[in-house]
């Protein structure tokens, strides 16, 4: 583990910032790591509980706000166990020893002589009188955070690595539990008239006409482009936006053409284009390469998109389900041209949807509105079919891989090439905010962006194989525009890199005509992911694999997630016949460190049903006006019975350190279809998703 | 003009246009916010609330169409202190990422197991095929039906 300071600590080194102990003999824990389904405020509490010594119960914790908790960036990237448990940690042991420390000296004993059982201080076992809530003081949290103190070791771990149950999971299955269900003073429902695309100006809107549909009084509030419909009664704002559309007159709205949907488009346009790795030539040998692809996939969280604001004596407050509270003040504040000092953003639960979505949007839509009817806290509410058309999706992409192998097929050299759109436009990398686009400045054209390699990259994201090849090399074209909004979605470019990889893998086997396990494992050094694929291959019976063809398949695929976090590897039995039908899943993962193995597990599983979803069922349509698939039927995911059994497991590898399990699982399950869709129809489809259409495609090749 | 339910057992009168969705006078009228907005099509489920007993979308329901009518939504089965055994099979199973869809799912689960106290897996399945979930926590969903089927609730 690194001695440098995470940056969690580094960017919020006040320590009464994180920790305090509360009159009701609590802990406030307060993070900017919010929960958004993974069950993250669960395993920090664990954490902050193991370190402090106090029952788990009494962790009251606080996430993802300005005024009050610290600033940690965005929930992203499989990084809140990673770093901010890894700081939780840090800050808690801190606070134990110089609470103790002071004790010691008041008691004239030794350090050693002190402990504490669920807050409460012994002094060789017996009661000194005094606990946390009596003892702490200010001068305990004066001092900026050292970092120093030695937090225990995981062999004398009571409460980190036992499962421990959601508290929040209990008013999500009684009653009022998300942003949504937020009730303030002066409520007022919202909206929005959506401008078509980034450009197109209002000519005329037949503003009585929206108002007969709405039947009930609503203002109607413009800000340039920008068009509102609020008023007391949700219903009839939701009637005036669902009329407007027909009563409004644009010019200048873009036109989209049909290749743009496919990933293939990216090839001809114009990019950013950089050679990672070891340099060319490549040697002689046989050459061999193949293209893989997946299209334009959207968030579509459950709910769609929600916020409140409010503007009251020159302060705007706001709640969202972001994941990054600080980044979005920020933007609120540049935007609206306010201080930071003059906005305070919340953050509320809402509806999955593991990346960037219309969260931010929908929060600078409520602000805007808030500012022109202050005194009124304004909730806007995406209908399903803006949140479909107007959140950013995740880039389809496709990558290109080239080998050159030797005499046993076994390759020497490797290159993958990337053409994608950015994976990450968060509006703190150079991403615009949807509104910003209708208001009287709108921002310049959105910089093409990507995370860097050494924070595990975007369209690189598991480009590199693992594999013990001589020569590996990455070249990444970047597209300068996309034909609609990106962001960051899941694992990022990880899941068709990983793809694309783990089916030339197989495709290179079948070549050499060896077993893929064998094949893989011939090439790998790695001793953790050797475990885990033989862990896997023996569960999933894969000795026992029939021949190709058969309409039954069995694939497996492994990866390590950005090449330095958690590794999983996962097996799928499955069967074709015009669809693709699964049966059966397993999975073993190795992330370090477990803090909450149940929670773990979770998280596997859904990573392995949302990997599932997209890579057989899941594509962003366009027409010339933009996205075409608005709801769950043009937009069809996963259902319960599609649904097979699963079968994940967690190491137990406690000396390592803790790696975050969100993502893991992602790529290793598309690539892990698709190598069984291609053992069962004994014909490989490179292109996601593995729709009927390109199974029936296929079998006439 | 004034439309009478019966709502988790409680007479309530609500003064709305006849058209207004079920959904919106639910959350909005009567402060019950554990029925959720999903779409508004009928297509994800995270809306489901009981009408006489059998599970109905209440987004794009007619309130008028519900006059005279029983409703039964989540906070009708249990309170947090007062949890009904289908939602403490759900806790048990830790059967939820983000939750959104929860709601929803446990009223189609009650009207399930009213009718069938022992289903099998394809039957859970089925019933659950109204409802979408994002995350992932299929397999878990299903696990605390089966384990809600087994638990005797309580008198």
């Amino acid at each position: 583990m690194s001695d440098a300071l995470p940056l969690s600590i580094l960017n919020n080194r006040h320590l009464g910032k994180w920790l305090r102990f509360q009159a009701d003999r609590t802990v406030r824990l307060a993070v900017g790591k919010v929960e958004i389904g993974q069950g993250v405020l669960t395993a920090l509490s664990q954490i902050a509980a193991e370190e402090l010594d106090v029952a788990v119960d009494r962790i009251d914790i606080l996430a993802g706000d300005t005024a009050d908790a610290p600033d940690e960036g965005s929930t992203s990237s499989s990084q809140s166990i990673e770093v901010s448990g890894r700081s939780v940690r840090l800050i808690s042991a801190e606070l134990r020893h110089r609470i103790l420390t002071r004790l010691a000296q008041r008691l004239n004993c030794a350090f050693e002589d002190l402990s504490v059982e669920d807050g409460v201080f012994l002094q060789d076992g017996a009661p000194t009188g005094h606990d946390y809530w009596s003892f702490a003081s200010a001068e305990d949290f004066s001092r900026d955070i050292a970092g120093t103190a030695l937090p225990k070791s995981p062999s004398s771990y009571k409460v980190v690595g036992q499962p421990v149950a959601r508290r929040d999971l209990i008013p999500k299955v009684s009653g009022a539990a998300f942003i949504q269900d937020i009730i303030r003073p002066d409520m007022l429902h919202a909206r929005i008239l959506r401008q078509p695309s980034p450009g197109a100006r209002l000519a005329a809107l037949d503003e009585a006409k929206i108002r007969k549909a709405a039947r009930l009084p609503i203002r109607i509030v413009r800000v340039g482009d920008f068009v509102a419909f609020v008023g007391e009664d949700e219903t009839a704002v939701h009637r005036a936006a669902v009329a407007a559309p027909t009563h409004a007159t644009w010019d200048g709205a873009r036109n989209l053409t049909p290749d743009q949907q496919e990933a293939a488009w990216f090839r001809n346009q114009p990019s950013d284009d950089r050679h990672i790795g070891d340099p060319g030539p490549s040697p002689p040998g046989t050459v061999v390469s193949e293209s893989y692809s997946r299209p334009f996939v959207a968030h579509a969280a459950l709910a769609p998109s929600c916020a409140l604001a409010e503007y009251r004596d020159s302060h705007l407050s706001v709640w969202s389900h972001t994941q990054a509270v600080y980044p979005l003040r920020n933007s609120l504040a540049d935007i609206l041209g306010l201080s930071r000092d003059q906005v305070t953003v919340r953050h509320a639960h809402g509806a999955g949807c593991y990346g960037h979505n219309g969260a931010d949007d929908a929060a600078l839509d409520a602000a805007i509105i808030a500012l022109q009817v202050p005194a009124h806290c304004i909730r806007v509410q995406w209908r399903r079919e803006e949140e479909f058309a107007f959140e950013p999706v995740s880039t389809a992409h496709m990558t290109r891989i080239q080998a050159v192998l030797d005499d046993t097929g076994r390759p020497i050299d490797w290159t993958a090439e990337v053409w994608a759109g950015s994976h990450v436009q968060r509006p703190v990398f150079g991403g615009t905010m949807l509104a910003h686009e209708a208001l009287p400045d709108p921002p310049p054209p959105a910089k093409p962006n990507d995370p860097t390699e050494a924070n595990g990259g975007g369209g690189t994201r598991n480009a590199f194989p693992l594999y013990d090849f001589p020569a590996r090399r990455v070249i990444h074209h970047l597209a300068l525009t996309t034909p609609v909004r990106t962001s960051s979605l899941r694992g990022l470019g990880a899941l068709p890199n990983v793809f694309a990889l783990e089916c030339f893998m197989d495709e290179l086997a079948d070549r050499a005509g060896i077993d893929p396990v064998a094949y893989r494992l011939s090439l790998l050094s790695d001793l953790r992911a050797r475990y885990l694929i033989e862990n896997v291959a023996d569960r999933c019976g894969w000795s026992a694999r029939g021949p190709a063809g058969t309409g039954r398949g069995l694939g497996l695929a492994w990866s390590r997630y950005k090449n330095k976090a958690a590794y999983a590897c996962v097996a799928v039995e499955l069967e074709v016949d015009r669809d693709v039908t699964l049966r059966r899943i397993w999975c073993a993962a190795d992330a370090g460190l477990v803090i909450n193995p149940d929670g773990a597990r979770n998280q596997l599983e859904g990573g392995i049903v949302h990997a599932a979803s997209m890579t057989l069922k899941e594509q962003v349509t366009l027409d010339a006006d933009g996205i075409t698939s608005l709801n769950w039927q043009q937009y069809p995911i996963m259902t319960f019975s599609e649904v097979p059994e699963i079968e994940a497991i967690v190491l137990q590898n406690p000396d390592q350190p803790s790696l975050g399990m969100g993502e893991c699982t992602f790529g290793p399950t598309a690539a892990a279809i698709g190598n069984a869709v291609a053992h069962a129809l004994g014909v490989r489809i490179r292109e996601m998703p593995l729709t009927r259409e390109r199974i029936a495609a296929a079998l006439v090749r | 003009m004034t439309i009478d339910l019966v709502v988790n057992g409680q007479p309530a009168a609500i003064d709305v246009h006849p058209d207004t969705p079920l959904l919106d006078v639910l959350r909005n009228h009567l402060d019950l916010k554990g029925s959720r907005y999903g779409c508004g099509l009928e297509q994800c489920g995270t809306c489901m609330v009981l009408i006489d007993g059998k599970p109905e979308y209440a987004c794009s329901r007619d309130t008028g169409s519900a006059a005279g009518r029983s409703v039964t939504t989540i906070e009708g089965l249990g309170s947090p202190d007062n949890l009904h055994h289908i939602q403490r099979a759900f806790l048990e199973e830790q059967a939820g990422q983000c939750g959104y869809c929860l709601s929803g799912i446990i009223i189609s689960t009650k009207a399930l197991l009213d009718r069938n106290p022992r289903p099998s897996r394809s039957d859970i399945v089925s019933a659950l095929d109204k409802h979408l979930c994002r995350c992932g926590t299929h397999t878990r969903i299903i696990a605390a039906v089966q384990k809600a089927a087994q638990m005797v609730a309580p008198a």
